[in-house]
């Protein structure tokens, strides 16, 4: 006799007891502490931080170690948790001109004031597997140098735009949106548009980033500053009428300059493309700034015909917290809809059987 | 602006009384002239050739009496079903956009912008039927097949895609979606304009006929001299975003009075 | 079968509201629970939380039902018509735990039902509420993929690309192709997707006496079906709307015009069919053996 399959509750506890058994591994080697995942994984923890979109190195540490070192399921538990915290204010503005600055490069300019600093870039390191570092050698201290002072490393942007020669900023004034606590109506801001990248996929976001340089969607970037650093975060206090710091955030920006605009009332100048992401994430803040720049493409007349310049393409496709769960939900039960083809696609058989039958036609 | 106030009259439903009028419309993009000061009248039944050369504005004048764009001065009245003058640019989009289904139609040059190319034949065709809420299954399909058969595509046809037609077929695919629901007024952008000229003269047949069996008005575009004396009634010449000659269509074709006219009509070979 | 979670308050950990959502967001989603009733098969943006589940998973559905529970309610889940299959037990667990209410598998005893792909078998009552869990709301979408002009279509009531869709099964196979998520008319106005129900489960909706709310967690849309709402499935004249039929009973427990599973029983074609609703099957088997 039939019976149906029963006990999903204990399966499912089960299951997650050999989960944890293989998140431990072998019990012999000492499991990773929080402290060493962001200390020495420190930019899988940032890009966590990044597309969690919840600056806690700790907290982002314990989610890599739960995930067993997935990254998008890290960045799914950080965002489960970031949705049930209260919010008790927003932060004024951060001012990257007075970022602490870690590493900073421009490539529209030789040398300028504040000069290029390399940082700890992986660029110019040759890709060879290093067998010192499969052991635990001595690593030298770094070479410090005395802070400069942030006024000594103005940004790129503002060297062109006091010429006139780049497009303004935006328009500061009006509270910019929030697209985890209101429903998206198309078309959206840029200010949404820019929340969205910057919690977007990595990867999502690199490639359609390469997609702009292959043509889909040209916007002829320069790399006008890629800036990584601290920067204070302060609040408004308003019973007291003046901002507090309340701390600091590691943060990457890129300034793309891209394909100037002109017309007969208004002298050529460049346009901007922006990223700004959590952490140390060159690579995102550089796709990041191109892909703003392509989805521009109203604002200055262009042709919208590559991926990287439909909003809604880009906005509902570069989440991969929605992206994994839609694609992952395919492993649930769907026997019901199954039958329901199944039922039919009989029937159409039988049907067309039954056609080449009536024909005289020999069935198979 | 009232349009009845326009047209005094208008509320009584009278042949006499045209089918579309505009009246001082221009449409411009920055400090660049679409169209500027085009008043014409169309009469229910007539067919109005607007001539040019490409850039001269014909396309931005038909995108603006069509309500596919909006105009940057001037209006654009039609008068419905129901008698009743009205201002386009007062329409509703929803009321525009019914009138679009029914009571107009819109031949683009290029088929594949009018068609839906994934979709059947016999869907194309019966569209706009289930668009106006006819729901039977064999009265959509039988109409749909009493259509291709009047643009000359073959009744086994009707449950293939358009992508598998050649362009000739495309065309009066497009052509037999857009007259289902019987509209009363046609637009068409160079109707034959993609077409091999072999092609041409049966699409041009085929359009004449139909044209003269359901009595429509039609506002036809094109660069072609020969299409505007085959098809028009009267004709509009445009240069430069403005109307330099209009007239019925053998008397322009036949004595041009403006030179620009003339050197249209001087650049065609005999035929 | 009642059980109540005792389990929850034993469990140390972070404090969660009940049911898990603040205060704030539960207020937020009611009001476009409450607009989408006003406005039934409309479906109402509303800003959709990131829920301790994956997306396309029930976000929706919980996110509703986390709103309108109260302790006093009686919480029933199923998947596919089961109340065992594992996404039914792992919801119904998150409310036990963060909720503390009482689930039941009975439909009778329920006062909401979350369900995802199903409409129980046992007619739902006045006064119960069923929860259907929805991964695409837009009826539309795989005809129109943009939401600017999908949103368009509706507002101005242009469904005449629907029946196209219909019409082109019919030519193609002879009969509407459509076996699940089968599109509905709300009150004649919206068209509406029912969610991947199979199309049997349909004419339950109609007039049915209890409130329906839809959740889409990952689309961020909510729409509603107030109780006694006309919810008709789309077809045409010549070729009406028709559910599947099985021409065997249920196996377990002889069911007729009961919606079956298929079981594959050997790699050699045997297969038997059951009762897809558990709670319905085991009580006609109960009712059968006093």
């Amino acid at each position: 006799m039939y019976v149906a399959v029963k006990g999903g509750e204990a399966a499912i506890a089960n299951a997650h007891r050999l989960l944890a058994d293989r998140r431990r591994g072998d019990r012999d080697v000492p499991a990773l502490t929080l402290e060493q995942i962001a200390g020495q994984l420190s930019l899988a923890v940032d890009r966590v931080m990044a597309e969690g979109s919840l600056y806690d190195p700790d907290l982002a540490a314990l989610a890599v170690r739960q995930a067993r070192g997935d990254l998008i399921e890290a960045i799914f538990l950080l965002r489960a948790y970031r949705t049930t915290l209260p919010r008790f204010g927003y932060a004024a503005p951060v001012d990257t001109g007075r970022m602490r600055i870690e590493r900073r490069v421009s490539a529209t300019y030789k040398d300028l004031p504040g000069g290029q600093l390399l940082g700890p870039t992986f660029d110019y390191t040759h890709r060879l597997l290093d067998p010192a570092l499969a052991g635990d050698a001595p690593v030298e201290a770094p070479e410090r140098r005395a802070l400069a002072a942030v006024e000594d490393c103005p940004r790129v942007i503002d060297i062109l735009d006091r010429e006139g020669l780049i497009e303004g900023d935006g328009d500061p004034a009006g509270e910019p949106g929030d697209l985890t606590r209101d429903p998206v109506s198309y078309p959206v801001g840029r200010d949404l548009r820019l929340q969205a990248l910057a919690r977007a996929d990595e990867g999502f976001t690199l490639a359609l980033g390469y997609s702009t340089q292959r043509g889909y969607g040209r916007v002829h970037p320069f790399v006008g500053e890629v800036r990584i650093g601290l920067v204070d975060v302060e609040v408004e206090i308003p019973d007291l009428g003046f901002t507090v710091r309340i701390g600091a955030v590691r943060l990457t920006e890129c300034q793309m300059v891209a394909q100037f605009k002109g017309s007969a009332e208004e002298p050529a100048r460049f346009t901007r493309g922006y990223g700004l992401v959590f952490g140390q994430s060159e690579r995102k803040a550089m796709a990041m700034s191109l892909v703003d720049r392509a989805l521009r493409a109203d604002e200055f007349g262009e042709e919208r015909r590559a991926p990287a310049q439909d909003e809604e393409f880009v906005l509902e496709h570069g989440d991969n917290v929605q992206a994994t769960g839609f694609v992952e939900h395919l492993k649930l039960p769907h026997y019901v809809d199954f039958q329901a083809e199944l039922d039919l696609v009989r029937r159409l058989r039988a049907e067309a059987g039954q056609r080449r039958a009536e024909r005289g036609e020999e069935t198979r | 602006m009232n349009a009845d106030a326009t047209f005094p009259g208008a509320a009584s439903p009278d042949a006499a009384d045209p089918i579309l009028s505009v009246r001082g419309l221009e449409k411009r993009y920055g400090e660049r002239i679409g169209c500027t000061d085009v008043s014409f009248d169309l009469w229910p039944g007539e067919v109005l050739a607007i001539v040019g050369e490409s850039g001269s504005g014909k396309t931005t004048l038909l995108n603006c009496i069509s309500a596919r764009r909006a105009p940057s001065a001037g209006t654009v009245s039609y008068r419905m079903r129901d008698g009743v003058t009205r201002d386009l640019a007062a329409l509703g989009e929803a009321e525009r956009r019914v009138l679009m289904r029914t009571d107009w139609g819109f031949v683009h040059q290029n088929p594949i912008d009018g068609l839906r190319m994934r979709v059947s034949a016999g869907a194309n065709v019966g569209e706009r039927l289930m668009a106006v809420g006819d729901r039977n299954y064999g009265r959509i399909r039988a109409t749909a097949a009493d259509w291709l058969a009047r643009v000359e595509i073959p009744a086994d046809r009707i449950d293939d895609q358009p992508t598998a037609f050649s362009g000739g077929m495309r065309q009066r695919l497009q052509i037999a979606r857009n007259l289902v629901t019987h509209p009363r007024l046609v637009f068409m952008d160079e109707p034959t304009g993609g077409l091999d000229v072999s092609v041409q003269a049966r699409v041009l047949d085929l359009l004449r006929g139909l044209v003269a069996d359901l009595g429509l008005a039609v506002v036809i575009v094109t660069h072609d001299l020969a299409v505007a004396r085959l098809l028009s009634q009267r004709i509009v010449v445009m240069k430069d975003g403005t109307v330099v000659e209009e007239g019925l269509t053998d008397r322009v074709l036949d004595d041009p009075r403006h030179p620009y006219t003339q050197l249209l009509v001087a650049s065609i070979p005999e035929s | 079968m009642r059980t109540t979670a005792m389990t929850a308050a034993a469990t140390p950990g972070p404090a969660y509201n009940f049911a898990y959502l603040d205060e704030g967001t539960k207020r937020m989603i009611r009001r476009a629970i409450l607009k989408g009733i006003a406005v039934p098969g409309y479906q109402v943006p509303f800003a959709s939380r990131e829920m301790p589940m994956p997306y396309g998973w029930g976000t929706g559905g919980v996110q509703v039902t986390a709103a309108i529970l109260g302790p006093a309610d009686v919480l029933k889940v199923i998947d596919q018509g089961a109340d065992d299959t594992t996404n039914a037990v792992s919801i119904r667990a998150f409310f036990r735990k963060t909720a503390g209410i009482a689930t039941t598998t009975r439909t009778v005893e329920a006062t909401i039902v979350q369900t995802r792909h199903r409409i129980p078998e046992t007619p739902l009552a006045a006064g119960q509420i069923i929860v259907y869990q929805v991964p695409i709301p837009e009826p539309l979408r795989f005809l129109e993929p943009r939401e600017t002009e999908t949103r368009t279509m509706h507002a101005l009531e242009e469904y005449g690309l629907m029946h196209v869709k219909l019409y082109e099964d019919i030519a193609r196979h002879g009969h509407i192709a459509t076996t699940y998520a089968y599109p509905v008319k709300v009150e004649g106005r919206y068209v509406m997707d029912p969610s991947p129900l199979p199309k049997f489960d349909n004419p339950k909706m109609h007039r049915s006496p209890a409130l329906q709310l839809f959740g889409a967690g990952r689309e961020k849309r909510i729409y509603a079906l107030p109780p006694y709402t006309d919810v008709r499935s789309l077809d045409f004249e010549d070729h009406p709307f028709t559910v599947q039929s099985f021409t065997e009973p249920c196996a377990v427990c002889g069911a007729r015009n009961v919606y079956l599973d298929e079981v594959v029983t050997d790699d050699r074609g045997g297969r038997m069919f059951v009762c897809s609703d558990t709670d319905h099957c085991g009580t006609r088997r109960a009712e059968a053996t006093p």
